[in-house]
Formats: C-alpha cells, sequence, structure tokens
C-alpha cells in the first residue's frame, strides 16, 4: 500500500460556490492500477464525487478528463507514474456540469454537423456492397474514434472558435466518410467543409495527436480534406 | 403531476437492440424516444470484439442450417428452436444490412472472394453438422461492437431518432388490465423525474454480468430492465445460465475475444502444455465457451495453473507474428499491454473464466412481445412491452451462447421487436388512461434515497453482493454453496433498508445513481441463486457437482423466477423449429 496524494477539480452548481481544487489522500496500491481505480475509491469514501464512466477498458469514451495537465481517458491511464498530487479537472472548455462532468452538447453538435453516416443512393444489392481490403484499409485510423472529447478539447483553435471550428474528432469523422469507397457525397461534405471557420481553423498544432487515446491522428485526417479541396479547386 | 413526453414508443437503452429497433420505427415516421442512461456510444455493445456470425460463405462453404445446428447443440438443447431458426435464417441479411449501413467490416483480400466480408472461425462453429470447422464470424478487426454500435447510432442520427441521453429509467407504468403505458425516468443531469408515455415500450437495457465480482463488463450493466420487470410483477427466464468467457485478464476482468484462438492462439497450462485436445479432442481450443472455462478450472484445479498462485492459465497468441497481431487483434494487444502489462506478440497473456453473458432474461416471444403466465397459457403477451438484446430471453441461447451470437441476437431481435411495434401502434391507435399508482412508485423510489438514513453504504453492499456470487455461484455449483449464498444473500437485502447515501444534490448525483442501480442488481442475484439451486443437472453453463449428467427428462425446460416469494415456475423448451425438422437433443461433445 501506499499513499497516493490527488488534486481534484470539485464544483457543485448548487452550492453556489465558487469551484475549488480540493486535496485528498488515498491507501491504494498503484501497481496495475488506474486512474480511474483511484476515482472509484475515493468514491467509496466521498459519495458526491461525480464523473462519468463506463466500460473502464479505454474503448467506450466516457471518462475523457484532464489528468495532470493532459486530456487523457482516466481508465487506461496508469497511476504509476504520475507526478503527485495528480492533479484531476475536467476537459477543458466546455461548461462543467459537475466536478469532472462536462457538458458535450457542443461536441456533439459538430459530431453531427458533418453527417457522420454513409451516404450512397443506389439501390441496395442482394449482398454486400464489395470493397476490396486495400480501400477498406484506408479507413483504419479513421473509424475507431470513440468520441471521447480528449482531442477536441485540447485544441487551442477550439478554444478560440468552438461555435465555429469543427474540431479534430468530428473532422476525423467527416475525413472517414469521405474516405470510404462506398460513399458518393464526398462532394457535398467537402462544400460543407471549404468554410474558414469549419476546417480551416487547423493550424496544425498537432495537441490532438499527442492526447488521442486511441492513437489516432486527426490532424493528418485535416491535412487530407485539406489536400481534397486544393485537388479540387485545380 | 411530474412533467410528461408522448410518443408513439419509447425504447429503453442505447445499445445495439434498442437502436436497431428505434431505427426500424424512426424509417417507419414513428414517434419514436431512446432513453439511455449514458450517451449510446458508451453502451456495453461498444465492447464486443470477435464478430457476428453468419453463414455467409464468404471463406468456406457454408448453410444458415449447419449454423442453426450449432446453436441449437452450443445451447445444449435448451434454445427456442424456432426463435434459433428465425435467427441463423435471418443473419445473412442482417450483416449485409449492416454492411448497407456503412458498417466498417474487414475485407477479404485475393481469391475468388475478394472485397466480400472477412469472416473467421470462432467457437463451437461447424459445416455440416459437427463435420470440419466454419468461418462463419463476420468481423471489423477486433472492434467489431464499435463498429456496429457506432453505426446503428450515425443510421439513427440520419433517420432523426429522438434521444434522451443520460436518462435512467426507474418504473414501468402498467394500467389495471395489464397494459404498459411508458415509463418514469429520471433526467441525470437536472435530478427531475419525467414521465415518459408510450403506447409501445422496448427494454433493451443489456446485462447484469455485475452481479459479479469478476467480469467482462462494462460498469453499467446493472441490469436495470430486469429490475423493472420484476418489480413490474414479470419473471425473468433461466436466470441460472451465466456464460464464464474462458479468457478474460485475471482481476480486472478485461475480454480477450474468442477470435485470438480464432486466428490460431491456444490455451497452455503451467507445464506448456496445450491442454484444449484432452478436453474437446475435435474442436480443441475452439471448443463451446462452457466446455473451454469448465477445461481452464479443471487445469487450476489440478495445480497446473500459471503464475505465482497458479490462478490462471496462459493464452499463446506469440507464434502468429507481429503483423497478424496488429492487423487482426489491435485491440487485444492494446488491452494485454495496458491491464495484464504483456505484449501478446512476445509473451502469453494471462487468463482465467470470467463472467461474461447473461443468457436469460425477461422472456418474450420471436416479436420481441414480452410473454409471462398472466391467466391462459406459459406465453402470453404483455400488451404493450417488448424486450430485445441481453435484457432479453427468447430464447436463443439456452444454456450456452456461442460466440458471435450476441450480437446477431441484438440485430435480428432489435428488428422483429421494432417491425411488431410498428404492428402493434397501427392496432392500437389511442392512448389509454395514465393510472396514478404506477407514477407514484415510481416517484418514491427516488424519494426513498432523499431520507437520510442508517450507516449501510452502497459501494458495500454491492461489493458483498458480488463476492457472494463470485464465491456461491461459480463456474461448478453445489447445493450447499448455493444454499449458503442465498442466506448471505438475504443478509445483504436486509441491511439495504438501512442504506442511505451522503450526497444530497439534485444534479448529477452519480450517488443515488448507484443506489438505485443495486435496487436491480440485487433482485437479479437472488433470481440468479434461487433458479441455480433449483436445477438439479448440468447443462451448458450451469455445472453442478452433485448433478454431474443433464437431466432431460427431468429439466429440458425453462426456469421462470417471479420476484414475489421467490416462485419459481417452469415452460416448456419449444423444440419444434418453423419449417425445419428438430435437432433431438443428443450427447454433446467437441
Amino acid at each position: 500500500m501506499a499513499r497516493l496524494r490527488l488534486r481534484i477539480y470539485r464544483y457543485d452548481p448548487e452550492s453556489g460556490a465558487a469551484p475549488v481544487m480540493r486535496d485528498y489522500e488515498l491507501e491504494i496500491d498503484p501497481r496495475g492500477r488506474m486512474v480511474l481505480d483511484a476515482l472509484l475509491a475515493l468514491k467509496e469514501l466521498d459519495d458526491s464525487l461525480a464523473f462519468r464512466r463506463s466500460c473502464r477498458e479505454g474503448v467506450c469514451g466516457s471518462d475523457g478528463m484532464n489528468i495532470n495537465g493532459v486530456n487523457a481517458l482516466a481508465c487506461v491511464t496508469p497511476l504509476e507514474g504520475l507526478r503527485q498530487p495528480i492533479e484531476i479537472r475536467p476537459l477543458p472548455r466546455l461548461p462543467v456540469v459537475r466536478d469532472l462532468i462536462v457538458d458535450m452538447s457542443q461536441f456533439f453538435q459538430h459530431y453531427r454537423a458533418v453527417k457522420p453516416y454513409l451516404i450512397n443512393l443506389d439501390p441496395e444489392p442482394e449482398n454486400e456492397r464489395p470493397q476490396s481490403a486495400a480501400e477498406r484499409a484506408e479507413l483504419d485510423g479513421l473509424w475507431e474514434c470513440i468520441l471521447c472529447g480528449c482531442c477536441t478539447t485540447a485544441c487551442p483553435s477550439f478554444w478560440w472558435n468552438p461555435d465555429r471550428f469543427l474540431g479534430p474528432a468530428a473532422l476525423l469523422q467527416a475525413c472517414r466518410f469521405i474516405t470510404d469507397s462506398r460513399d458518393q457525397a464526398t462532394d457535398e461534405r467537402l462544400d460543407y467543409l471549404e468554410d474558414r471557420y469549419r476546417l480551416f481553423r487547423c493550424h496544425g498544432i498537432m495537441n490532438c495527436v499527442e492526447v488521442c487515446p486511441k492513437g489516432l491522428n486527426p490532424t493528418a485526417a485535416i491535412g487530407k480534406i485539406k489536400k481534397l479541396l486544393v485537388k479540387r479547386a485545380l | 403531476m411530474i412533467p410528461k413526453r408522448t410518443f408513439d414508443a419509447v425504447i429503453v437503452g442505447g445499445g445495439g437492440a434498442g437502436l436497431r429497433a428505434a431505427l426500424q420505427l424512426a424509417r417507419a415516421d414513428l414517434k419514436v424516444a431512446v432513453l439511455s442512461k449514458v450517451f449510446p456510444t458508451r453502451s456495453h455493445t461498444v465492447s464486443a470484439q470477435g464478430g457476428i456470425t453468419a453463414a455467409l460463405g464468404n471463406v468456406t462453404e457454408d448453410h444458415w442450417h449447419w449454423h442453426m445446428y450449432d446453436t441449437v447443440k452450443g445451447s445444449d438443447y435448451l434454445g427456442d428452436q424456432d426463435a434459433i431458426e428465425l435467427m441463423c435464417r435471418n443473419a445473412a441479411s442482417a450483416v449485409y444490412e449492416l454492411e448497407h449501413m456503412g458498417l466498417p467490416f474487414s475485407r477479404l483480400e485475393g481469391g475468388r472472394n475478394a472485397g466480400r466480408i472477412y469472416q473467421r472461425p470462432f467457437g463451437g462453429q461447424s459445416q455440416r453438422y459437427g463435420g470440419e470447422q466454419a468461418v462463419r464470424t463476420c468481423a471489423a478487426a477486433d472492434r467489431t461492437g464499435h463498429a456496429l454500435l457506432h453505426t446503428l447510432y450515425q443510421r439513427n442520427i440520419a433517420a432523426r431518432t429522438q434521444f434522451f441521453d443520460e436518462f435512467f429509467a426507474l418504473d414501468l407504468v402498467r394500467d389495471a388490465e395489464g397494459y404498459i403505458l411508458g415509463v418514469v425516468a429520471l433526467e441525470i443531469e437536472t435530478g427531475e423525474a419525467w414521465l415518459i408515455e408510450a403506447r409501445a415500450t422496448l427494454l433493451a437495457t443489456g446485462g447484469a454480468a455485475r452481479v459479479f465480482r469478476h467480469s467482462t463488463n462494462a460498469l453499467i450493466n446493472t441490469g436495470d430492465g430486469l429490475g423493472m420487470a420484476l418489480r413490474a410483477g414479470l419473471p425473468l427466464e433461466d436466470m441460472e445460465f451465466w456464460q464464464f468467457h474462458p479468457t478474460g485478464i485475471p482481476e480486472v476482468g478485461c475480454l480477450m475475444t474468442e477470435a485470438c484462438r480464432g486466428e490460431g492462439g491456444y490455451l497452455v497450462n503451467r507445464q506448456g502444455e496445450r491442454f484444449m485436445p484432452r478436453y474437446a479432442p475435435h474442436a480443441q481450443d475452439l471448443a463451446s465457451r462452457d466446455v473451454v472455462s469448465r477445461a481452464i478450472a479443471e487445469e487450476i484445479e489440478a495445480g497446473r495453473g500459471c503464475g505465482e498462485h497458479g490462478d490462471h492459465v496462459c493464452l499463446k497468441l506469440d507464434h502468429l507474428g507481429a503483423a497478424l497481431i496488429q492487423e487482426r487483434l489491435p485491440g487485444i494487444r492494446d488491452l494485454s499491454i495496458r491491464f495484464a502489462g504483456v505484449d501478446p506478440v512476445h509473451e502469453a497473456i494471462p487468463v482465467t473464466p470470467t463472467v461474461h453473458y447473461m443468457m436469460g432474461g425477461i422472456p418474450t416471444n420471436l416479436h420481441g412481445q414480452v410473454v409471462a403466465p398472466v391467466r391462459y397459457g406459459p406465453e402470453e403477451p404483455v400488451p404493450g412491452l417488448y424486450a430485445a438484446g441481453e435484457c432479453a430471453c427468447v430464447s436463443v441461447h439456452g444454456a450456452n451462447r456461442l460466440g458471435g451470437n450476441s450480437l446477431l441476437d441484438l440485430v435480428v431481435f432489435g428488428r422483429a421487436a421494432g417491425e411488431h411495434m410498428i404492428e402493434y401502434l397501427r392496432e392500437n391507435r389511442y392512448p389509454r388512461a395514465l393510472p396514478r399508482s404506477g407514477v407514484e412508485r415510481a416517484l418514491e423510489r427516488l424519494a426513498r434515497w432523499d431520507r437520510p438514513g442508517g450507516d449501510e453504504r452502497v459501494p458495500r453492499l454491492r461489493e458483498d453482493m458480488q463476492r457472494i456470487l463470485q464465491r456461491h455461484c461459480g463456474v461448478y455449483r453445489r447445493e450447499d454453496l448455493l444454499e449458503e449464498g442465498i442466506g448471505k444473500l438475504d443478509a445483504v437485502g436486509a441491511r439495504l433498508a438501512d442504506a442511505a447515501i451522503e450526497d444530497r444534490g439534485r444534479l448529477f448525483n452519480t450517488a443515488r445513481l448507484e443506489a438505485l442501480e443495486l435496487e436491480n442488481l440485487l433482485p437479479v442475484a437472488r433470481a440468479t441463486l434461487v433458479c441455480a439451486l433449483a436445477r438439479a443437472e448440468s447443462r451448458g453453463a450451469h455445472a453442478r457437482e452433485d448433478y454431474p449428467a443433464r437431466d432431460d427428462d427431468h429439466w429440458l425446460r425453462h426456469s421462470l423466477y417471479f420476484l414475489a416469494g421467490d416462485q419459481l415456475d417452469y415452460k416448456p423448451v419449444r423444440l419444434k423449429p418453423l419449417t425445419v425438422e428438430p435437432f433431438q437433443p443428443k450427447e454433446r461433445s467437441y
């Protein structure tokens, strides 16, 4: 057992009090344990601590938060090696509902805006639409996004223009459908993205790449969309 | 009165089954609301890895009837053969439909079927009724559930389905004639209770494996729909049957998909021996899950377990090569490195049987209608109530589910339920008067946790319950252990009255949520122990040390558990398929 020190952002809108960073100490063996394990243990001591969690294995995207200054999923961030006290805050730039829970409406609005679904108006064949293994491989690195919001809320361009810049997660999703050999709406999608804010506020800062818990590269996806726009203009 | 919203249909749960049904209803231009206690893509469907089984025949010759045989045999003959026929017959069209929706299936490279959906071998799947291994499970790498759930969510966005994200359903509203008229739900963010009125209600709330201590399931799998059904006086079916997945990471429980073995991995014991051929000479590592889990338990029991405590075995993948692992099993590699501290490219992964899936659930017929013995017979539909997915028991999985059949169950019966709801709504055009009492009972559930109480705390009670189930209702069961377990669970149940939460907040009160979830978990735990104690035979996942043989004369029947007085009832297995000849029960070996 070791004594772990944490400093956690606490905010209860009903109390009328301003948010505070509260210090905690916890007896926990950190070996092989994750930040989520520490939060769950703390919640047993103080049940008012609020955070989201579901799969506890990094596939559902519920528990994105800012851990020692870096956006990450609590459930796959090992306790070992973290500087103490471990500072845990909600994802930046989104309205805080309570403690570590943010209002993700804006994030999902951008997601919906890119029409994140396959558009193909041909009559449906009797069996599958063919797609070569090579065409399918183009989607790797695009379809695995879990919508945790770590990337978008780490992006300075999103911080400045959260309402107008779509952010890396939504743009990665746009690229996923533009790239899909089965999708027929590339032009329509590019028309929507050809905008000073929606797409072009990305300045290649690459915070998104740095924090993505799935190892995806939204900056590359955005670069690909930009290239397609240039190609189309020529 | 609490605020009210009215829809044609309400769906409780935003996983695969709920979203598939919602899509059917939304496309029929009906007003449909999906309530989900988490944002829908956080649902547990997202964790499914290996694939969805359908006899497409893209890799090896195949037929839906062979799939049906495997499923009946896999169920240890407890599955209803009409439902199994329906599922296997519709599997191919269900998978093609998902592909048309945009699901990014992996594709075959080269050969006659280049560019068609990739399929891999999975446990218990054979050609020609028990012959050679079939290659039948369609996959998107090892993240098929993620691909499926996101695709269905995306299609629902396109169909403009109305979502109520982070709404927790408290109870069904039922009138004196037994019609279900919607649900009372808690808006988690505001703490406000809503009446969601609908002429048809679908429960798609998923599994409840969090009744156990070690589970592959998400923390949200707390059997909320099961609790609602029990409190409405409805039974649960076959609750003694819980699948132990052979390969979960010890302690943390993360699933290492059966696709690991489908792609050529195998299990070894302490001596490095590949032991499965001793237990299943033909199918070996791809025997059905109950068989493999028991084999592992026996290896451990015989002192041939790996590790310092000899409490697990190892899953070997390193001979497959880094390239194959990276292409076909990238998620497994990631999970293994993070949670077991082992890179499968170089080392074997420690694994142990881990509770994974609930074969039982809310009894339904082929149309997803919830059925119960009310007045006339054992399978009388409850008007206005449907269930689909893991929370339902139709029963296609019987005593043991085959890998890849769960995602299939979600989409086939999600769609079937949606279809039937459309019909039901056409026949029942007008809303019925709402009873007052149904709403009040649900509100009392909420109010109870606002009052100060005794010294008991929710996390402790939950943990005690989980330890009881783990210890008293494991891979092997025994009468005295089960009886003792029921006694201990009684004590936990009694302590619930003294439990309180400290958080008095209204907004996003997760302590209250966990308390409400515990109230759903406890009766599920109870149903499990009571059904397991009663079933004096071994069948599928239910292995009794004191009754090691299957007993078709007495136990070829489904259990029905009612909350009032722990009452048990039984109903026959439907042995007659829809159009083909029945598969007669015979000895099951792999």
